[in-house]
């Protein structure tokens, strides 16, 4: 320790430059002191990265699985995992199209066999799932590691992420029921993916100068035949995306339609009425009301990713919650419980994940204003 | 006399408009039925008082002149009233967007970019559009770093402090999500611009080129054929960029449009990987590696690969090949009047510049060469414009784009013909917007 603390700190500059018997801590302290790269055109900006911040950060894993740690987890081991942590979202059976598109199902054995995925080509199967694209193990593990659960990325360990995956591969059937996934294992595994021979990298659009597989003319005039509409939005469609005259500019020559009523039957408008112009709420001007805390803190602790307010999600809708418990009393204390400690059985078989960290007091005031049901 | 603020309306003495008809006019604009309603109004109010002038008897000339108004009678708000300013109320409709639908979750989900009511070629930063895989958070630059590690002689941290103290550069790039306009490749599905499109955003970025940090830790350019660039939020998004690329005119940029980046767009740091697919601009960007083969990240093997008519994906396909389209007229929007029109657009590829833009009024059949508006910059937006005379009669407008190495922005059935309608990604078609004889604009696809 002492040692170390008296080699980064400077030598008196008189003796320094003396030489004689403190060149050598001089050397020592330059090389301690000074990057190491000869090149070094910017002194004094950037330093170097121990192994232990390297080893924290770099965490991905390649397709010849270099950055693979080592480990294991069992299918078994797995599925409990999956069912208390990832089944909410993605179903028990990875089936899920409610938070995200399947993570399971449309491969078969003989997709296994061949490593090419029937259903992308016949289309039998409604939604590609991850399983019926994926080529590389590497990447499902990777991202499972770094990202998943996607409400508490960065929780689970190596051995956990081995079981869950292992469990996946279960579950599409690629993997035995006994299966124990490991850094040993992983490479038999590969062999065994679905999708493995069906990805391609000969195409132009890699980097800039990559040939196109597209060729057009730039023809002027006569070009088309005849032209005719092959498609456009059914009239049921009007008004799917809103009114779109809240959606462009109120004044000016390019406002938007009212999407809200039906078509005009012909241009009606002469032009100066059509320069008239329609005035912004006066809502507008005043300052927007802060929102409740209780809609803040449903944002910060991610119940959004569950719950809508007035929409199902994995969870009830914040609306019905309100309902259900309307003048029952004492029920403020029971549902602070369940959100902490979490559960099911209430609403269905999905159980809520416990929600250990979330201060007492934002708990409290998160049921409070669901209770008031106003959203 | 205090005046309520209420466009031409607002020489109309108090009371005299019903207040539900001034709530729904405001909500909704003026249509014919309220306007009728409006009319009769004006005209028992003018029973009463003949002093009221009228559009109708106002033979000297419009109100708007004669009469003073109220900004030009009262005394304006002081300075720094909104000392980080904002835009005039009357533009409060002009909001990026979600699309009804699309996504299940709106942490992992897209707000779209207004183009319908933007011009020349810079995005606000408030309306750069916005993809984020698992929700955007705000980083303290204090404890934020950038690492450097891999096949590199000296493994570095910097600091956001050491970062700004190095050389920057300055330069206006397009950023498009790989997947705008895909949600078009079967047919139309989209109602405006704004949806079909507006994964698209073009600003000023300011940062350090990525070759002068790789060179700062010496990274090993025999064997280091790709990066990884790394986020540093929930998601981690990884992405591998080839090392040409990143030799080349790739930057660790903090600013946008002259101020640090929005936390939406990846403050304090994010990658700029001019001409490539927005995926790979990654935010919050906390790690780069040097590596010898590509990594296959989640969305780069899950995610952002092209799926062709034989069954393959296509892989690590990044370039955003040349693409236009015209934002005024456009979906959605209601002409109320013929006559002359300035029809415009915006243009970009990333292959290099915008060499000329085409426009045809009659669905692809004639064509004329549209102004282009300076500047035109490499992999940056270009904004086009020309003259329209519209007589009422319905019409098809569409622009086709060259870019500088001759590539010509393909119809959507060229596109197919190669492609598909299953891919999700790349879809730079030709777009097809029609004007009805009624005025309205909608989203069509030709052939
Ligand atoms: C709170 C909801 C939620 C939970 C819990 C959750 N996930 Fe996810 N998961 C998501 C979402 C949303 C995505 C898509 C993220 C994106 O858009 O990048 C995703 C993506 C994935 C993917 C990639 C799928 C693809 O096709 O891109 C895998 C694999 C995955 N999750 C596995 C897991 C595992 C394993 C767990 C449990 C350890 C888990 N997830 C828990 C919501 C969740
Ligand atoms: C990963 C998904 C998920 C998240 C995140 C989540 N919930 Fe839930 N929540 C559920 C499910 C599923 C249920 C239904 C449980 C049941 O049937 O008993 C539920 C039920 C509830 C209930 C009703 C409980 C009852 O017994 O009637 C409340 C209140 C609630 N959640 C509040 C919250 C709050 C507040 C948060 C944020 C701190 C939150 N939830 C986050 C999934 C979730």
């Amino acid at each position: 320790m002492f040692r170390s603390a008296e080699r980064r700190s400077p030598p008196p500059p008189s003796r320094g430059r003396s030489g004689g018997g403190w060149g050598g801590a001089i050397l020592i302290f330059i090389s301690v002191a000074l990057p190491a790269t000869a090149a070094d055109k910017f002194p004094g900006i950037g330093r170097t990265a121990t192994g232990a911040e390297v080893a924290a950060w770099d965490i991905d894993v390649r397709p010849d699985f270099k950055g693979l740690p080592s480990g294991s987890g069992s299918v078994a081991k797995g599925q409990e995992i999956w069912d208390a942590r990832c089944a909410n979202c993605h179903g028990t059976f990875g089936e899920s199209n409610e938070i995200f598109t399947p993570i399971v199902g449309g491969t078969t054995k003989q997709d296994i066999e061949r490593g090419r995925v029937a259903s992308l080509t016949d289309q039998k199967q409604p939604q590609r799932t991850t399983m019926m694209k994926v080529a590389t193990l590497s990447s499902l593990f990777d991202y499972i590691y770094r990202a998943m659960p996607w409400n508490e990325p960065r929780s689970l360990t190596v051995d956990e992420t081995y079981a869950v995956l292992a469990h996946i591969l279960n579950l599409a059937e690629v993997v035995p029921d006994d299966f124990v996934l490991s850094d040993k294992t992983m490479d038999s595994v590969q062999a065994r993916m679905p999708n493995r021979f069906g990805m391609t990298k000969t195409h132009g659009l890699a980097n800039a100068r990559g040939k196109p597989d597209i060729q057009a003319t730039a023809c002027m005039k006569d070009c088309a035949e005849f032209v005719q509409i092959g498609s456009r939005l059914p009239d049921y469609a009007r008004n799917a995306h809103n009114n779109l005259a809240d959606q462009n500019r109120i004044w000016g020559p390019f406002r938007g339609a009212d999407t809200s009523v039906a078509a005009l039957a012909a241009l009606s408008l002469s032009r100066s009425v059509a320069l008239t112009q329609s005035a912004p709420s006066s809502a507008g001007e005043d300052a927007v009301p802060p929102a409740p805390t209780g809609k803040i803190l449903y944002a910060k602790h991610h119940c959004a990713a569950c719950h809508g307010l007035t929409n199902k999600l994995v969870g009830p809708s914040f609306r019905d919650v309100a309902k259900r418990y309307q003048g029952k009393s004492d029920v403020n204390v029971v549902l602070e419980r369940k959100i902490k400690l979490g559960g099911a059985g209430a609403w269905g078989n999905i159980p809520m994940p416990p929600h250990a960290t979330i201060e007492a007091s934002d708990i409290a005031s998160l049921v409070s204003w669901i209770l008031e049901g106003k959203f | 006399m205090i005046r309520r603020k209420l466009g031409h309306l607002s020489y109309a003495p108090e009371g005299f408009v019903p207040a539900e008809l001034v709530s729904a006019v405001t909500a909704h604009g003026i249509d014919d039925t309220r306007r009728a309603f409006l009319r009769s109004s004006f005209a028992a109010a003018l029973l009463g008082s003949t002093v009221i002038a009228t559009r109708s008897s106002a033979a000297e000339g419009e109100l708007e002149i004669l009469e003073k108004q109220p900004w030009q009678t009262t005394l304006g708000k002081p300075v720094a009233a909104t000392p980080y300013g904002l835009p005039s109320v009357f533009e409060k409709n002009l909001q990026r967007r979600e699309s009804p639908g699309l996504t299940r979750v709106s942490a992992a989900s897209v707000a779209f970019t207004p183009l319908q009511g933007l011009f020349g070629i810079i995005t606000p930063s408030g309306l750069h559009f916005e993809r984020h895989h698992q929700g955007w958070v705000d980083i303290d630059p204090a404890k934020h770093r950038l690492m450097i590690n891999g096949l590199v002689k000296q493994a570095k941290i910097f600091t956001m402090d050491d970062l700004l103290r190095l050389p920057s550069v300055s330069r206006i790039h397009f950023i498009e999500c790989g997947a705008n306009t895909g949600l078009e490749w079967g047919n139309v599905a989209v109602p405006t611009v704004q949806y079909t499109h507006g994964m698209l955003s073009c600003c000023e970025f300011t940062g350090v080129p990525l070759s002068v940090l790789l060179d700062q830790c010496g990274a090993d350019l025999k064997k280091g054929k790709y990066v990884l660039a790394e986020g540093g939020d929930g998601s981690g998004m990884t992405r591998t960029i080839p090392m040409e690329n990143a030799l080349d005119d790739v930057f660790v940029a903090w600013g946008m449009n002259g101020e640090m980046l929005r936390p939406e767009n990846g403050y304090p740091l994010r990658l700029v990987v001019p001409g490539v697919q927005g995926v790979s601009w990654v935010k919050w960007l906390r790690r780069i590696e040097v590596g010898d083969s590509p990594y296959a990240s989640k969305d780069e093997a899950v995610h952002y690969i092209d799926l062709m008519p034989d069954g393959l994906h296509r892989q690590y396909t990044s370039i955003q090949e040349c693409k236009s389209v015209i934002t005024t007229p456009s979906g959605g929007q209601q002409l109320h009047a013929t006559g002359f029109y300035n029809v415009s657009g915006m243009a970009w590829s990333g292959r290099g510049k915008i060499k000329r833009v085409d426009v045809s009024f009659d669905g692809g059949n004639h064509w004329r060469t549209a102004r282009l508006e300076s500047p035109v910059l490499s992999k940056a937006v270009t904004r086009f414009n020309i003259d329209w005379v519209w007589d009422g009669s319905p019409a098809i407008l569409q622009s086709r784009a060259i870019d500088s190495t001759g590539y010509v922005q393909p119809p959507i059935r060229t596109l197919r013909a190669i492609r598909g309608s299953r891919s999700i990604y790349h879809n730079n078609a030709i777009q097809s917007w029609e004007v009805g004889s009624n005025g309205e604009v909608s989203n069509v696809q030709v052939g």
